[in-house]
Order: C-alpha cells, then sequence, then structure tokens
C-alpha cells in the first residue's frame, strides 16, 4: 500500500466517522468539533487532489471562520451542559431509511457508470494561474462570478448586521413564552 | 493517474457525508444544528466538484473555481443564517424549530 492510499483511507474513515457522529450527537458542542475534524480532513483530500490553494481556504474559511462562527453562536444560545432529547424512533427510523436509500442509489450509480477521462495533459495549478483566471476578462476568465461572489459577500455582510443588531424600542424584550 | 485511487472512492465518500447531512437535516431539531448538516452537504459537493475536475478534466480550472465559489457562498449563508439564528433567540428565547412556530413580528 503506498503512503497516498494509507493516508486516503485515514482521511476518508475520519470524514465518515465524524459526519455520522456530527449529525448524531446529543451534545451540541461536541457536534461542532466534529463538524470541524470532517473539514480538516476535507481539506486534507484537497492537498492530495492537489489543490494547494483550496485546502488551504478550506482550512482558514471553514475549518477557521464558520467553525468559530458556529461554536460562538452555540455558547451564546445554549448551555454547555445541555444535552438534546433524542428525536422519536419513528422520525429517526424514516429520516435513516430515506438517507440509506439516497446514499444506496448514489453508490450504486457512480460504481455503474463508466468515467471516462480525458487525455489531454494535466495543467499546472499554482497562485499565478488563479490569479490571473480569477481576474481575466478572456474565454477562460471567471471576472463575472467573482464579481457576483464579491457583490454577495457585501450584501451577507449588511445584511448580518442589520438582522443581528437590536431593533428599536419594544423590541427587545425576551417575550417570557415558557411563563404563559 | 492519480496515484492508485480509483475516483470512484471519492465520490461514495462524498455520497455517504451527503447523505449523513441529509439524514442530520430530517432529524434535528436545533437551528444551528440544522444549520452544521447544511455545511456537511455542501462541503460534500465539493468533493465531488474537486474530484471530477481533477479526474476526468485535468487541463481546466472550472470545478476548482465553482468549489471556490461555493465556499464563499457557504460562508455568507452561514453568517445570515447564524444573525437569523440570534435575532430568534433574542425574541423566543429558544431556537428549537419546533416552537418556533410564529412569524409575527
Amino acid at each position: 500500500m503506498a503512503a497516498n492510499q494509507i493516508m486516503f483511507v485515514l482521511f476518508s474513515a475520519m470524514i465518515i466517522v465524524f459526519s455520522i457522529l456530527t449529525v448524531t450527537s446529543r451534545r451540541i458542542l461536541r457536534a461542532a468539533v466534529f463538524l470541524l475534524f470532517v473539514l480538516v480532513s476535507t481539506s486534507g483530500l484537497y492537498f492530495m487532489l492537489n489543490y494547494q490553494f483550496l485546502a488551504a481556504i478550506q482550512l482558514t474559511l471553514y475549518a477557521g471562520g464558520i467553525v468559530v462562527l458556529i461554536i460562538f453562536s452555540i455558547l451564546l444560545t445554549s448551555h454547555i451542559s445541555q444535552k438534546f432529547e433524542s428525536p422519536g424512533v419513528k422520525k429517526t427510523i424514516f429520516s435513516a431509511l430515506a438517507a440509506l436509500a439516497g446514499a444506496f442509489l448514489a453508490i450504486i450509480t457512480i460504481l455503474d457508470y463508466q468515467f471516462s477521462a480525458t487525455t489531454e495533459a494535466a495543467e499546472a495549478i499554482d497562485m499565478k494561474v488563479i490569479g490571473k483566471s480569477l481576474l481575466s476578462v478572456s474565454h477562460d476568465g471567471y471576472i463575472l462570478p467573482f464579481e457576483v461572489i464579491s457583490v454577495l459577500l457585501l450584501a451577507a455582510m449588511i445584511a448580518a448586521i442589520v438582522v443581528a443588531k437590536k431593533g428599536g424600542p419594544g423590541h427587545n424584550e425576551i417575550p417570557n413564552l415558557k411563563q404563559e | 493517474m492519480n496515484y492508485g485511487i480509483p475516483m470512484q472512492y471519492f465520490l461514495i465518500l462524498a455520497a455517504i457525508m451527503f447523505f449523513a447531512g441529509v439524514y442530520g437535516f430530517l432529524t434535528r431539531r436545533n437551528l444551528i444544528t440544522i444549520l452544521m448538516s447544511v455545511e456537511l452537504i455542501l462541503n460534500s459537493v465539493n468533493i465531488n466538484f474537486l474530484t471530477f475536475n481533477r479526474y476526468l478534466f485535468p487541463h481546466k480550472m472550472e470545478g476548482m473555481f465553482f468549489s471556490l465559489f461555493v465556499i464563499a457562498v457557504a460562508a455568507s449563508e452561514a453568517a445570515v443564517a447564524i444573525a437569523i439564528i440570534i435575532n430568534i433567540y433574542r425574541r423566543f428565547a429558544t431556537i428549537n424549530v419546533e416552537d418556533v412556530d410564529e412569524m409575527k413580528y
């Protein structure tokens, strides 16, 4: 077994185990940490596929940014020691059936289909090529989605500030729904 | 080519991750855990994009740029979703989806 196969087995085992633990763990903070493990192993897979730039993006943005955001909002909204009540048996069975049937169908299709690769030589993807194609208006350029994403990020930033900031007078109190 | 690992393995791995996310989306009741399931789903889609790009079209870069944009969309989605979740918590003092059944402002 070559070294990269061992790495692949390791990463894929981590991804499968921890993604299942993420959706079944009954402590929310642990679920967030398992999600972090899944994202870090995914970035390891990107390194194996030779996409170093994207692996770095995955590490900084997903594992660094989004998980920290999720953990902060967990700490703001729930008690750390709180355990979820497990979902009902019926709901669990039906969801598991749906997920298993979907996974079965997808795996059968993947194994059945004959993928045909091109014979053209692989192109080295370094930072220079990535930057040039992101800002290029030529045939291979990605300037339009780049601009769309930048507008989307600005809109999301403004929306997050507007939605999360406190409203006017009379809208701040937490209604005591539980006591009524 | 890619070093002794068939591309089907990557695709099967992504499929398992995707349906783990679907399972979590269906069973969870806490809004933050639902958001985490959505992140799992988006992440598995990224693995698929990169695998197809690397194994089938190694002379092009579409898959890489598409997953770059998916990551950007996921980040902004998480930011807005968490803003909404915090706002919901401020109004209802809970983020359980079954208790938040009122859209009244």
